[in-house]
């Protein structure tokens, strides 16, 4: 039998204020057991104040190949980014 | 360029991704080579963490003082979290850890060869802690921009955990070269058996390394091992003659010209046998990680035994 | 090295425990069932040679500093050491391990909440760390027992092996000698003998829900804290007292 236990990825809040940003990934057999170990390896500094974990294969990611169809189409607005619009002289913020 | 013309199509966007510094992540197309190139890579260093612990670790119990002792313990359980995050990255590559420990055991994949010499006496964990960290810090630094994306983040966190290691093992030389004539003797001893290996840590010459201009058209690696070497021999030199020790090199002698220093002929010959097998500790190393890892197989069984039950009672219950 | 403070004695025997069960953890470096284990384990270890150097640092200033930490540590021989033995156990195999830090965990977390409210302000304030790395401790080791215990028939019998092994060495915890019981009516130490049910509750419920026999009892060894130690003992000292023996009074 295989003894492989299950891949789950770390998410840690490193103080408040600050988004959950992930750390990286463990073994562990379930979600409670990874929330321990993600603890004893992912803050042995003192890195975060809150950790999520989550089983890799729980996430659904976009692939590459959708990456066109995904972005591409909103990489069109310039009108949506500040920079579009100049500023007259004389006005140094907006 | 015309290298460039005679790759496929998908081949010719990923170099040029690469060529733009711009990283490659987990579900990104990329080249087998690619992939079996930093798998290889990745596990060798992964288990060099892991097989690492064990030299220094034999000196837990035997720490001369409450403070090393704890000092120790942390520096070696660091290792075995670079370890982690390590296989880690390479799992992201479509291996699994299991695979990846019995291509260890089985000898297909390889750990760095320094660990297979002994640590006979408290100071080789000053000398490992200053020497072969700074050698492993000195690599890993140059990692920490390499084209895969998550063997580039686990560096970056590797690298911030590193610098206490080498600063530990600094100060157990200082500690030791300030002390008694014995300690003295104990540190220089050390330095003396642990210089070349480290020098060997770096690989073969540029000129030999097998899998270096590949590895370096795709910046797996960015820096060659004689560049990265020389950097680590220019540190260490100064370090070592501040506290009073001397290089076990009569060669060794500042170059004014190249700003850098020149250092005596490494014995390749040596670095042959301990590679393939004939070092001082090579069996003990192996055989150590295969009892550990054999003798824990029950309890991972009984974990997934365990999960596997609640899962069916989770199951019954919806 | 005679000790005759009651105070700096009793402070040096809780750090003799703590020293103890860090060593024993210790061994686990390198040698865990996996990574993820081998780090955990390290930390728990981490955590008692933590509370072992509080100890004796606060037992070093009580004498005056002529000793630091260090001299209880490696300067004092077998008959010194006060440890209780179900700390200087072999470490066995990881049930073992786990079996003892669980039945250890479940005393030391109501233990070092009463140790909050000593009257002794520095023994208070060690208490309120070790609380707080207690309770985590039991929580993993609570969880292994379920896991184990509840894993496979292997992992079964091994854990119901371990803890019908360590069971003898559990009412030692709970022995209060003179030394302690004086302590006690100063408001100094903590009346170990008042945790005993609480320990079993624990114990007993864990136990249960991972479908383990709580061992019948048979009476109890007890001897570390006067110097009456197992064979096991010299040998960890041995090992760990090696440099300051071999290479006396000399920094490092
Ligand atoms: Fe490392
Ligand atoms: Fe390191």
């Amino acid at each position: 039998m295989s003894d492989q236990l299950q891949l789950y990825e770390v998410f840690i809040r490193s103080s408040r204020g600050l988004d959950h940003k992930h750390v990286g990934s463990l073994h562990a057999d379930d979600p409670h057991q990874a929330l321990e170990y993600a603890r004893d390896v992912y803050t042995r500094r003192g890195e975060g104040i809150s950790i999520w974990v989550v089983a890799s294969r729980d996430i659904t990611a976009s692939q590459e190949s959708d990456c066109e169809s995904f972005y591409d189409p909103l990489d069109d607005k310039p009108y949506r980014h500040a920079a579009m619009y100049e500023l007259p002289e004389g006005v140094d913020s907006l | 360029m015309s290298d460039n013309m005679s790759l496929v199509p998908n081949e010719q966007k990923f170099q040029s991704r690469i060529d733009a510094e711009e990283k490659v992540e987990p579900k990104d197309w990329m080249p087998e080579k690619y992939r079996q190139n930093l798998i290889r890579q990745i596990s060798q260093h992964a288990h060099s963490e892991v097989i690492g612990e064990q030299p220094e670790g034999n000196w837990i119990s035997r720490a001369p003082t409450l403070e090393r002792k704890a000092i120790l313990m942390a520096k070696v359980q660091d290792e075995a979290g670079h370890g982690l995050y390590l296989y880690a990255a390479a799992e992201t590559l479509g291996i699994t850890r299991d695979e990846l420990i019995d291509r260890l055991h089985t000898g297909a994949s390889k750990y760095a060869s320094i660990f297979n010499y002994p640590s006979l006496t408290w100071a080789d964990i000053g000398a490992i802690g200053w020497l072969v960290d700074s050698a492993a810090i000195v690599n890993q630094v140059s990692l920490q921009n390499t084209s895969y994306g998550p063997y580039a983040r686990a560096m970056v966190k590797i690298c911030k955990e590193e610098s206490f290691h080498q600063r530990q093992g600094y100060n157990i030389m200082m500690t030791l070269m300030q002390g008694a004539e014995l300690q003295r003797d104990m540190a220089q001893d050390a330095l003396n058996r642990w210089w070349w290996p480290s020098l060997m840590m770096f690989g073969p010459h540029d000129a030999e390394s097998a899998h270096s201009a590949q590895s370096m058209k795709w910046k797996i690696k960015r820096r060659s091992n004689d560049e990265l070497r020389q950097q680590f021999v220019d540190q260490a030199v100064q370090q070592a003659q501040a506290i009073g020790l001397v290089v076990p090199d009569p060669d060794l002698s500042w170059n004014e010209e190249r700003g850098h220093y020149d250092f005596g002929a490494i014995d390749w010959q040596e670095f042959q046998r301990v590679v393939s097998g004939n070092g001082p500790c090579n069996r003990q190393r192996l055989a150590h990680h295969v009892e550990a890892h054999t003798e824990g197989a029950w309890v991972r069984e009984a974990m997934a035994a365990f999960e596997a039950k609640r899962r069916t009672a989770r199951a019954e219950v919806a | 090295m005679k000790l005759n403070d009651p105070l700096t004695r009793y402070v040096v025997r809780l750090g003799d425990d703590a020293l103890i069960m860090g060593h024993r953890l210790s061994e686990w470096m390198s040698r865990a069932p996996f990574l993820e284990e081998d780090i955990a384990l390290s930390n728990v270890a981490l955590d008692f040679v933590g509370r072992a150097r509080l100890f004796y640092q606060y037992a070093a200033e009580l004498m005056g500093g002529e000793v630091t930490e260090d001299t209880f540590a490696y300067q004092r021989d077998v008959r010194d050491f006060t440890n209780l033995l179900l700390c200087e156990l072999p470490r066995g195999d990881f049930a073992f391990t786990l079996c003892r830090q669980f039945l250890y965990d479940a005393f030391s977390l109501p233990f070092t909440q009463a140790l909050c409210h000593s009257t002794d302000p520095q023994l208070a304030a060690i208490a309120a760390k070790a609380e707080k790395e207690s309770r985590y401790h039991l929580r993993r080791s609570s969880d292994w027992m379920l896991r184990l215990g509840d894993g496979t028939q292997e992992s079964h019998e091994r854990c119901q092996n371990a803890l019908e092994q360590l069971w003898i060495y559990t009412d030692e915890m709970f022995e209060c000698d003179d030394l302690v019981n004086d302590l006690v009516v100063a408001g100094v130490a903590v009346n170990t003998s008042s945790l005993r049910s609480t320990w079993l509750e624990t114990v007993t419920e864990t136990l249960r829900t991972a479908t383990l026999a709580v061992p019948e009892s048979q009476g109890g060894v007890t001897g570390g804290r006067v110097g009456i130690h197992t064979d096991d003992l010299g040998f960890i000292l041995a090992e760990m007292q090696f440099m300051q023996r071999a290479y006396p009074g000399l920094q490092w």
